[in-house]
């Protein structure tokens, strides 16, 4: 069966701006080794087929539960892991073309921030050697001059410039994760990763990360490929949301349209799963049946198909790959039931469909309306 | 008040001697938990709340150790003057713990079956067939599919939200009044734990079990407990029904909280933040241990540390604004703000 | 260093080891007699000790302790420097078979698995047996060669761990040659093993040199050894016990030290020691030490 896309052709930014990082049909199989001579026995798909752009200055989001490829996606955009296939643009270079040499080169401008803020730093390096070490890699600064940057750079993330001396183990969650943030800007980048930077901390330190991080994209021009598992501090920071099931993009859209009207099932039961600070509101909640299928035999046609609660789910949805479609202008959704879809009714019945599609919204998903009112009360900060 | 209720916690202080010195790290903490009632503990890491869960069932370790003066009285005993043997029989058959991580939780080299019939035949003398049946019936309380076969697996053969309906299931096979929950859910993936919370929810109810739910996501907090304890500093600094919590918060760390909590379909571009961190547990601040992060403090805070004022009927808060709410009006950047956000 | 002191166990084996030590450097000033001078080859022929021979004499009239304080200079020199090769050669094997992995780590595991099927004293008798007399130099370099197998496993195992963690990833992520990854980021956190290992197999070392030497292979006369002395007295165990009680008596001693020093060090690096030290600092969190 063919993978078809719509959207290889234009750019996938809002307003088609030109994208400064630029994905298309992005695959990462791991090899199953079975038996003693390490025969290759099947693959895990962790990521398979993905496409998407990312303006200059933007924060694209990606966001699904734990596997489904949105690690692998980041990791394999830096060559941090290699891609099986696919291409990688950055600039118009194309990066998956570089040579060692090159790709070291390249890295000045595209980093990455790790979650954990443990296993991240380098128990054995001072806090100030960790910071400095970009500089000395790439030629930027040596000497009085480096000590002088890193001071900054540590400034800058909101730690002070005499903790240059101190090692790792003497910080806290939050505080390294400066540090890891401190070391990606020593280099200057354009583009950084942000692999689910704020999911191992505390709600109030979490704030302080995700402010910084703001704070640096507004007076850098950074542009932020930003991984979470957490839907509500993705809205917080994030221009378009990706979300990702099994290897695939089945959503991506501007943050406000994914969050008042989540076209793709797997979405709204991602979003109804939310729960919300609303004591005594009691929520309808779309509970999913079983658990996530494994990558390396995902189901056929719609890899959601066997958990999707779409009244009109038959047939079709197991025989029929859906593609990634543009349903509403900058909003791209994979499913043949959500209309419209290049997928016609007529094809649908041919590969075995029972029922037409039919737009279907349950409200048990939606948090706020389409106005971008909140939906419930919600909640008024402190005074 | 009628019945006593059924946990009751008075005073209780768990120490841990450590090279450092020693860490105060549950300084204090008196609350009860009442019968079917649902009560949530919530704070932040370093906030003392899984020592207290730890401490009700007699677990903490050397070097900690729960101080003289501490009472913990369940169904009517002082859980403090109890032997090892009585509290083995507490453990288990009255009080059951369901943690963060179910793969540890689980023995990787018995099946799922086999350790839940285990709890049976130790603490019901149930015989091997009565256990192997009492295993299926309790997987199948707990929602697992295929229940026969599933008692057969490895605990490495099921899933992560599989595996914490295992360890709840083997919480429940002897039918605890208490069942304490340390972050059940936060391993976990949203959708899944939006499952759990379900199956907890519906176990109480068909069940009347008691649950503390320990955790530091104020949103499961609010979709499951009517009761919430906010802890600070190895204290208890607000106490109030869940509506009463997020709906008039009074002790200025609790508004932090929810003013920091990102959540969905929320209007505010920038999140709120706690300037500053937790003190460290040898060295609390003596006054009121939340001062320097605190938008309202004056002198007094620093002089004396707050008890937990009455505010409302069923909600205390340990605030001296209590008293002299006029503070409240003259809102400063904290101590921690003005000395540099992170500090050490 | 100061949560190592804090064993008692390390303390009495640095104690030890550092008075050890002391002797071997301060041999020619402690030592009252010279090690080899037939003092009296009449009137102090295997005599038992005395108080001008505290540890006795040999069947030549020579002073024990002043052969046995000189012995320590050889057997600790050649142990010391034996261990030193063979870690750093197990580390580096170790740290590169892990971090390149592939071809590489598949032939050099295979290697290193092949020398560890065979004994190692058997090993050491057989390469003597065909080069015949090596010599002290020659020997330290054969136990070096030797010693590094085992050591290189470990650290390959560990470096499998460390080259996943995210501070090596984000060194790759910076545009870090991998020589530089595998000197800052690698070795660093994959010689502690190494060091514990390196640690318990000094007094393994100076037993096999003893061994070697009882043998007849290394150590030759009059040259003393702990090892050497021994085999001097050998035969005559019955009526001369002195003679190899003593010695014995200090490579016990000496390996005993080694070993209560390896034990604090491992208890104090084992990643699971570690992770259950985390646990506890999370459930009573100290401040961030």
């Amino acid at each position: 069966m063919s993978r078809q896309t719509t959207i290889a052709a234009g750019a996938m930014t809002e307003g088609g701006a030109e994208p400064i990082l630029s994905v298309r049909d992005l695959t990462k199989h791991f090899p199953i080794k079975k038996g003693i001579f390490g025969r290759v026995g099947g693959a895990v798909r962790a990521v398979d087929g993905v496409s998407f752009d990312v303006a200059a200055g933007e924060t694209l989001a990606v966001v699904g539960e734990s596997g489904c490829g949105k690690s692998t996606t980041g990791r394999a955009i830096l060559r941090l892991i290699e891609p099986t296939s696919g291409s990688v643009r950055f600039n118009g270079q194309d990066v998956l073309a570089l040579g060692a040499g090159e790709l070291r080169a390249l890295r000045r401008q595209l980093q990455i921030v790790f979650q954990d803020p443990f296993s991240s730093l380098n128990p054995r390096m001072s806090i100030g050697a960790i910071v400095r070490e970009g500089l000395t890699i790439h030629g930027l600064a040596e000497g009085a001059a480096a000590d002088a940057r890193v001071k900054q750079l540590l400034e800058e993330v909101g730690l002070r410039p005499e903790y240059a001396s101190r090692y790792p183990h003497e910080f806290s969650g939050g505080q390294r994760q400066r540090v890891g943030i401190a070391r990606a800007l020593s280099v200057e980048p354009k583009f950084i990763v942000c692999d689910e930077p704020v999911s191992a901390l505390d709600v109030s330190v979490q704030a302080q990360v995700v402010n910084l991080l703001q704070d640096l994209q507004r007076d850098r021009g950074l542009s932020y490929l930003f991984i979470a598992h957490d839907l509500s501090i993705v809205e917080h920071i994030a221009d378009r949301v990706a979300v990702m099931y099994l290897g695939h993009i089945v959503e991506l859209a501007p943050v406000q349209a994914m969050y008042s009207r989540p076209i793709m099932p797997y979405t709204q039961a991602l979003l109804s799963a939310v729960p919300a600070p609303e004591p005594g509101v009691k929520r309808e909640r779309i509970l999913l049946a079983g658990d996530v299928p494994s990558p390396a035999n995902p189901p056929s046609g719609c890899v959601f198909h066997p958990r999707c609660q779409h009244p009109a789910r038959d047939a079709a949805c197991a025989a029929i790959v859906p593609p990634l479609e543009e349903k509403a202008p900058g909003h791209w959704a994979a499913c043949i039931k959500q209309p419209p879809s290049v997928v016609s009714w007529e094809a649908q019945r041919a590969a075995g469909g029972t029922n037409p599609p039919d737009f279907y919204l349950p409200v048990s998903a939606l948090h706020r309306s389409a106005d971008g009112a909140p939906r419930a009360h919600a909640f008024t900060p402190p005074r | 008040m009628t019945a006593p209720p059924l946990l009751e916690l008075d005073d209780l202080h768990t120490f841990f001697y450590t090279d450092t010195g020693v860490a105060r790290s549950v300084d204090g903490v008196s609350f009860s938990v009442g019968a079917g009632e649902t009560v949530g503990v919530v704070g932040e890491s370093g906030c003392g709340k899984s020592v207290t869960a730890l401490s009700i069932l007699r677990l903490v370790r050397a070097p900690g150790r729960i101080e003289p003066g501490s009472a913990i009285r369940f169904e009517g005993k002082d859980l403090m003057t109890l032997d090892e043997g009585e509290m083995q029989h507490i453990r288990g058959n009255r009080i059951a713990m369901v943690f963060q991580e179910p793969m540890t939780a689980l023995n990787p080299v018995f099946t799922v079956g086999e350790q839940i019939a285990e709890v049976a035949r130790i603490h019901g003398g149930m015989s091997r067939k009565e256990a192997r049946a009492k295993a299926v019936e309790m997987l199948t309380l707990v929602g697992i599919p295929a229940p026969e076969q599933r008692a057969g697996e490895y605990p490495h053969q099921l899933s992560g939200g599989m595996r914490q309906r295992v360890v709840i299931a083997m919480a429940l096979v002897m039918n605890p009044a208490l069942i304490i929950a340390d972050e059940p859910t936060t391993a976990l993936d949203v959708t899944i734990q939006a499952q759990i919370l379900e199956l907890m929810a519906d176990l109480t109810r068909r069940l009347g079990t008691s649950i503390l739910l320990i955790t530091h996501d104020l949103g499961v907090v609010a979709e499951n407990c009517s009761r919430v304890i906010v802890m600070y500093a190895g204290e208890v600094v607000e106490e109030a029904t869940a509506v009463e919590l997020f709906g008039r918060a009074h002790m200025p760390y609790t508004e932090g909280l929810l003013g920091a909590m990102p959540r969905v379909g929320g209007e505010s571009e920038r999140l709120a933040t706690i300037p500053g961190t937790v003190p460290p547990p040898t060295a609390w601040p003596a006054g009121c241990r939340f001062r320097d992060r605190c938008p309202y403090s004056w002198d007094r805070c620093e002089r004396e540390h707050p008890p937990l004022y009455q505010i409302g009927a069923g909600h205390t808060s340990r605030c001296h604004l209590a008293e002299e709410p006029e503070h409240r009006n003259h809102p400063h950047p904290p101590l921690a703000a003005q000395r540099g956000a992170s500090a050490a | 260093m100061q949560r190592l002191l804090r064993d008692p166990r390390a303390r009495v084996g640095l104690v030890v080891l550092a008075v050890v030590a002391l002797v071997a450097l301060l041999a020619p000033v402690i030592a009252p007699y010279d090690p080899s001078a037939q003092l009296d080859i009449a009137r102090l022929h295997g005599r038992p000790p005395s108080l001008a021979h505290p540890l006795g004499t040999d069947p030549y009239s020579r002073d024990v302790l002043s052969r046995l304080i000189h012995g320590t200079r050889i057997s600790l020199a050649v142990a010391l420097v034996a261990v030193t090769l063979s870690m750093t050669l197990g580390v580096v094997v170790g740290a590169v078979a892990g971090y390149a992995g592939g071809l590489v780590d598949t032939v050099l595991m295979r290697v290193v698995d092949a020398a560890l099927s065979i004994p190692r004293l058997l090993l050491l008798i057989i390469v003597v047996a065909l080069w015949g007399d090596v010599g002290v130099v020659g020997l330290t370099l054969l136990l070096a060669g030797t010693g590094w197998f085992a050591v290189s496993r470990i650290v390959r195992a560990q470096t499998l761990v460390v080259r996943e963690l995210d501070y090596v990833t984000s060194a790759r992520a910076l545009g870090a040659p991998p020589a530089r990854i595998l000197v800052r980021h690698v070795l660093p956190n994959v010689v502690g093993p190494g060091l514990v290992a390196a640690t318990l197999a000094i007094g393994n070392v100076i037993l096999l040199e003893a061994g070697l030497s009882y043998l007849g292979i290394g150590i030759r006369p009059p040259a003393a050894s702990w090892g050497s002395i021994i085999q001097d007295g050998a035969e005559r165990v019955s009526d001369l016990w002195w003679l190899t009680f003593f010695p014995g008596l200090a490579i016990l001693i000496t390996v005993f030290a080694c070993n209560a020093l390896g034990d604090a060090l491992r208890d104090l690096l084992d990643p699971r020691q570690l992770a259950s030290r985390d646990l506890t600092a999370r459930s009573a969190p100290t401040p961030d030490r």
